[in-house]
């Protein structure tokens, strides 16, 4: 029973990138507005949901051709590091700080090291969704 | 701040990360060769504080690591910590150089061997370095769970997996009563530190709390430290490469319990009941751990116990010793001697028995057997191992001119001055300890003897032996030698460790009975004159010649003990029962029905909820600060009991999915409407994954047959799940008509931005202030994806029992 999806594929090729922008964006604006490394995490891990219903795991597979038990594993490596990174300045486990920045074109940012750590809750969300949906996926 | 302390104990543990990947990189280069520079550099670090300790100065390193809970890794250096530093890396360095030769690096998974002994050999500088309870505590397990590594390195020997499992069990059940002591030493002292504990030594003494902490404390030592009768794992640990039986159960992590006992001392040691639990479970060990290991015919079994009972030889003396707090005066008190021998014996055991464990393996590993039974007739082929034996073994036995006939005799000057102290009933049942010391040192001597004697004389027996025996090369042999020169020059001088080692670590054992400026003095010497202990060791050799000789004879006392009665059958019948049980009881549950689990959790949180609703009359309604309800909220009311209905009762399934999405994205809508924008956005989001999941999992689900005409009517489903509704609304209700305390709403908005320098405060909780929280939670989720990844992916062949 092969559908014809040509309205799918190609509504996924151009809405897979806005996710994915937004995804990006929302995962950045995290700090001051709704928004987060959970959220983003979720956000991209849709998109490749939506990439997956247009077309198959096969294509997905080659498109992201990422192991995603190891983005798991990495995000949870990044967490614990930049956990232990406050050791470096003699402060107890996961202590967070933040100052301000000037950059040229952007301006004064805000950087904060809670985005260090935030960008491994964003892997590892990434990590699992797609991780499960995977397995389950293949599982034939 | 992270001082070149610090990284010296954590060092072993940043090496060991470096393993695997010297190991690929270099295939052709024993891996071996690069740890060993490991303990080698520790071990000079380590040496540059010899003058400060000699100097009764102590040094402590302070880094903060959890300060609001007491939690700090303090490292601190002094006499006894020292000691043992050098002792973990100095014999580190030998036996690693010695398991290069014994192990090939052609058939042995060498990463993993010394990735764990690493591990172990930072733990264990850890457990001895650290002021910390808590961290101690920590760096104790941690040696727990590598020597269970170590000893299951050969996985696929089913003996190796039984010792693991034992040795594992043993000594973490001690483990966690030693960190229930440590708990109960915080609640009398308030803080966790080994030294202020000590320096409040009269307040816990005289507190109620006082004999709990002191037993759970000895609990984790005596296991440790395989006191009988927990001393079974340690013969069974003997599965374990030989340089791991040299290392860890011989020369170091069993004497963590030891080094437990020594720096608690001051803590506990006024009390009778210390000095009678120590030197009696002691002694008791001594004499159980040489008369069995008479009737062994492994080498390494023989080793096991002799380590066994030398272990309760030295607790016997530390026991002893802390008699010496009843008395002020340092000048007049003899019981000191008592410690003094405790440490020197502490390093004369690792010298002979280090080399008497590597003795043991040159054997194996060139006649291809342990059993006495088969070996003998060795000393021309192997005279070198034979020289070797016979060093280590006399020093064992208490010969002269060897280092453990001078610590073996201050034993028993120790025990001999015991009888005459007066207090704590010593002077009536005081008399034992001479006796068993006495009748142990015979069995001491004949199992050295048999070491000796039953391996290297005799008739070779060649046609036992798989492999023609040779001399080991001598790589090999260079460890042991090293040992022997040792136990040969601690033997002639043993005051080069007099003041070095020994005094400063007495300093660290009974600091009370310094005043300013005083020092302990201990000057070691072969001659007494004809005393009782001179007389007691001639005894010892002559009954034990006897007894060698007559071995025969009286052999079949062993049978005397019925096989039935022994601690490894309690143990094991132990583990059989409760495996028995607890598969009963699983069974009894778990049922494998989601539904029946769903029935077990809604039933007990109602039931729980509810009962705690009432009893502490907690449900009010009160409807004063209720807000209006909107049109919006019904009509999202409306269509959110319309959706879940259709889920309830369709008989297509995409149906119910259809009506669980709606649920949740009227759920969603909730939450936009109350202005959660953070949970709608995941809410939605959620919703539209598991919407992608559950058509996933559709294509393993079988049909809804089609003429099954209505769900049946539960009356007990019906009940629970109406009671889970009536529950949650009852304390939805109730929630929102108490207030008990100030909102903080008001705080985490501006606490978030002036601290967090976060806007959304929803965010900053969840990676700054809760930061924790999130990181075990990601965990969690890890852990999910890769269960799942498991049971798809490895699914096990039909319905195995696990």
């Amino acid at each position: 029973m092969k559908s014809n999806d040509v309205i799918l594929q190609t509504a996924t090729n151009i809405v897979l990138f806005i996710v994915l922008m937004f995804s990006v964006f929302i995962f950045f604006n995290g700090h001051h507005e709704p928004g987060g490394g959970f959220i983003g995490g979720l956000m991209t891990s849709s998109a490749v949901v939506l990439l997956l219903l247009a077309y198959d795991l096969e294509t997905v597979k080659r498109v992201l051709p990422f192991d995603f038990k190891i983005v798991t594993a990495a995000g949870l490596l990044t967490a614990v590091a930049t956990g232990m990174g406050s050791f470096l300045f003699g402060e107890p486990f996961l202590s967070q700080t933040y100052d301000y920045f000037t950059f040229p074109v952007l301006g004064e940012l805000e950087l904060a090291t809670a985005l260090l750590f935030d960008i491994g809750v964003y892997l590892v969300v990434i990590g699992i969704t797609l991780t499960i949906i995977q397995t389950i996926g293949e599982d034939r | 701040m992270i001082t070149a302390l610090h990284l010296a104990i954590i060092a072993p543990f940043l090496a060991a990360v470096f393993v695997p990947i010297l190991y690929k990189m270099f295939p052709n280069i024993h891996t071996g060769w690069f740890v060993l520079a490991v303990p080698a550099v520790l071990f000079a670090y380590f040496l540059q504080y010899l003058p400060v300790t000699s100097n009764k100065e102590t040094v402590m390193a302070v880094l903060d690591w959890v300060p609001s809970l007491d939690i700090h890794f303090n490292a601190y250096v002094d006499g006894l910590g020292l000691l043992f530093a050098l002792l973990i890396t100095g014999i580190g360095i030998l036996v690693v150089l010695y398991s290069i030769y014994y192990l090939s690096k052609k058939t042995e998974a060498l990463h993993t061997f010394y990735t764990f002994l690493l591990m172990f050999m930072g733990a264990m500088l850890g457990v001895v370095l650290s002021d910390n309870m808590m961290v101690l505590y920590m760096f104790w397990e941690i040696t727990s769970l590598s020597s269970f590594l170590l000893i299951a390195y050969w996985y696929e020997r089913e003996k190796s997996l039984y010792g693991a499992l034992k040795s594992m069990l043993i000594t973490v059940l001690g483990g966690f009563s030693m960190l229930v002591g440590f708990v109960l030493l915080y609640s009398i002292t308030g803080t966790f530190s080994i030294q202020e504990t000590i320096a409040l030594s009269s307040e816990v003494v005289s507190h109620e709390l006082f004999l709990p902490a002191m037993l759970t404390i000895l609990l984790g030592a005596f296991t440790k430290s395989a006191q009988f009768p927990f001393h079974i794992w340690l013969p069974d640990a003997m599965e374990a490469p030989t340089p791991v039986s040299a290392y860890l159960h011989s020369a170091t992590m069993v004497k963590a319990g030891i080094y437990l006992i020594a720096r608690l001392s001051p803590v506990f040691a006024v009390s009778g009941e210390w000095l009678w639990l120590v030197a009696g479970f002691g002694i008791t060990t001594l004499f159980w751990g040489s008369f069995s290991a008479v009737r062994q015919t492994d080498l390494k079994s023989i080793l096991a116990f002799s380590t066994v009972s030398q272990l309760g030889m030295i607790l016997s003396m530390l026991g002893v010793g802390a008699a010496a707090l009843h008395f002020d005066n340092l000048d007049e008190n003899l019981y000191v001697g008592a410690t003094t021998a405790a440490i020197f014996h502490l390093i004369n055991h690792a010298t002979f028995k280090g080399s008497l464990f590597m003795m043991a393996g040159i054997v194996d590993h060139e006649t291809g057997t342990r059993d006495i039974r088969r070996l003998g007739g060795l000393m021309t082929v192997m005279p070198i191992t034979f020289t070797i034996a016979v060093i280590g073994g006399f020093s064992m036995a208490g010969l002269p001119p060897f280092n453990g006939f001078l610590s073996k005799e201050m034993f028993f000057t120790a025990m001999v001055e015991f009888t005459e102290f007066q207090l704590f009933n010593v002077d009536t049942f005081g008399i034992l300890f001479p006796v068993l010391a006495w009748i142990a040192s015979v069995f001491t001597f004949i199992y050295s003897m048999m070491l000796i004697f039953k391996t290297f004389t005799g008739k070779m027996q060649p046609e036992k032996l798989d492999v023609k025996p040779h001399e080991a090369p001598f790589g090999m042999l260079l460890s042991p030698i090293i040992l022997v020169s040792l136990v040969l020059v601690f033997g002639f001088f043993p005051n080069i460790l007099s003041y070095t080692i020994i005094e400063p670590a007495m300093a660290s054992i009974l600091p009370s009975l310094l005043q300013e400026g005083e020092q302990f003095y201990v000057d070691i010497y072969f001659w007494h004159g004809w005393t009782p202990e001179l007389y007691m060791t001639l005894g010892v050799i002559g009954t034990g010649v006897l007894l060698y000789l007559g071995m025969k004879k009286w052999i079949g006392v062993y049978r005397l003990f019925p096989e039935g009665l022994s601690f490894n059958r309690l143990y094991d019948q132990t583990i059989i029962q409760g495996e028995r049980m607890s598969e009963k009881v699983i069974g009894w549950h778990m049922t494998g029905y989601i539904k029946d689990y769903l029935l077990y959790i809604f039933s007990f949180f109602t039931a729980a909820l509810l009962f705690t609703l009432f009893y502490k009359g907690a449900f009010v309604v009160n409807t004063e600060n209720v807000a209006p309800i909107s049109v919006y909220e019904l009509i999202l009311a409306g269509v959110l009991i319309v959706s879940v209905g259709i889920v309830m009762f369709t008989k297509s399934r995409l149906k119910a999915i259809i009506g669980l999405g709606v649920a949740g994205y009227t759920v969603a809508l909730f939450f936009v409407i109350f202005r959660a924008p953070d949970l709608a956005l995941t809410q939605l989001i959620i919703e539209t994954v598991s919407v992608a999941l559950f058509l996933l999992c559709f294509y393993h689900l079988p049909q809804i047959s089609k003429n099954l005409e209505s769900v049946r009517f539960q009356a007990g489903n019906f009940i629970i799940s109406a009671a889970v509704g009536l529950t949650i609304t009852l304390i939805g209700i109730a929630a929102s008509s108490s207030r008990l305390f100030d909102s903080i709403s008001g705080f985490f908005p501006e606490a978030s931005y002036e601290e967090a320098g976060g806007k959304n405060m929803v965010n900053v909780i969840l990676v700054d202030f809760r930061g924790f929280d999130t990181m075990l939670e990601i965990l969690v989720l890890g852990i999910a994806a890769v269960g799942i990844f498991a049971m798809i992916k490895l699914r096990m062949a039909g319905r195995e029992q696990l």
